[in-house]
């Protein structure tokens, strides 16, 4: 958790209370995480954002490529119409709320699905746009219809949805570390002070043997 | 026609393509949640291994179930 000026220092916090996996080198840390708020908001708005405010750049680099890849993996293998917000009757779409947490990637989906007329964007001129449902009883299947998309997709369909769902969720994780540091366990640290007590080496750490 | 239990080795055959898929988001999944643990570089990355390895076993473990059963059955 964040201390009242937004830093947490692994020696006297939660390390302290023998609550953590910190390895030795990390009880050492102190992570000034500057303001908490902000730096969760930044890491909602651009995933890497809120870490790199707070000065924590190879994390900030790991989230950016990681959760960031992902969102456009799935994107590219949904030829960017997996991504939509749309609560009709006839297609209500809960996956947004989870691709929603990768921030400012996402948000052009609600733009478009306001607008009569999409905004076409450069690769693909139906980017995040909801498509067409037809009416229960109502005429075949429309070009740009949802099931004519699910038919030509296939499996793209539901490999973009998964891909881009999962990296909303990812970046929840990832606001979590911006907001409050590292959540290091409980369990591995026990595990450790075992191997420790057990005569194991206790330089090696909070990540070894667990498995 | 073919035999019951053959069918389920036909169907995972004509799938196992699929499984490729799997291997971005295993990797990614295990980084990011090992990164949002672990603040150095070295404790993210054996982070990261322990738990693809949990993922891959627990992916092996209800493939190998699943494929029991459909085979029984």
């Amino acid at each position: 958790m964040p201390g009242a000026k937004g830093s947490i220092d692994m020696t006297t916090d939660a390390a302290a209370a023998g609550e953590t996996m910190a390895s030795p080198a990390e009880e050492r840390l102190e992570i000034d995480l500057k303001d908490p708020a902000l730096a969760a908001f930044l890491a909602w708005l651009l995933p890497g954002l809120g870490h790199w405010y707070q000065g924590r750049r190879h994390k900030a680099i790991l989230f950016f490529v990681c959760i960031l890849g992902t969102f456009i993996y799935g994107l590219y293998l949904g030829e960017g119409r997996v991504v939509y917000a749309s609560w009709r009757d006839e297609d209500r779409r809960p996956h947004y709320f989870c691709q929603v947490a990768v921030g400012l990637p996402a948000l052009p989906a609600l733009l478009q699905a306001q607008r009569a007329k999409p905004i076409p964007f450069p690769f693909y001129e139906d980017f995040m746009v909801p498509p067409q449902v037809t009416p229960e009883g109502g005429p075949g299947p429309r070009p740009d219809g949802l099931d004519t998309l699910h038919k030509r997709l296939n499996r793209y369909w539901e490999l973009g949805t998964v891909y881009t769902m999962i990296a909303g969720l990812l970046n929840i994780l990832a606001i979590y570390d911006a907001w409050g540091g590292p959540a290091y366990s409980i369990a591995e640290k026990k595990d450790d002070d075992e191997e420790a007590g057990g005569g194991g080496d206790p330089d090696g750490g909070g990540t070894e043997g667990n498995s | 026609m073919i035999p019951g239990a053959l069918l389920p080795c036909l169907l995972f055959a004509a799938h196992i393509n699929d499984l490729w898929y799997a291997i971005p988001l295993i990797l990614v999944v295990s980084v990011v949640y090992s990164a949002t643990r672990h603040e150095l570089a070295g404790p993210i990355v054996s982070g990261a291994t322990r738990m693809a390895a949990w993922i891959c076993a627990f992916m092996l473990v209800g493939f190998v179930l699943l494929f029991t059963l459909s085979a029984m059955l």
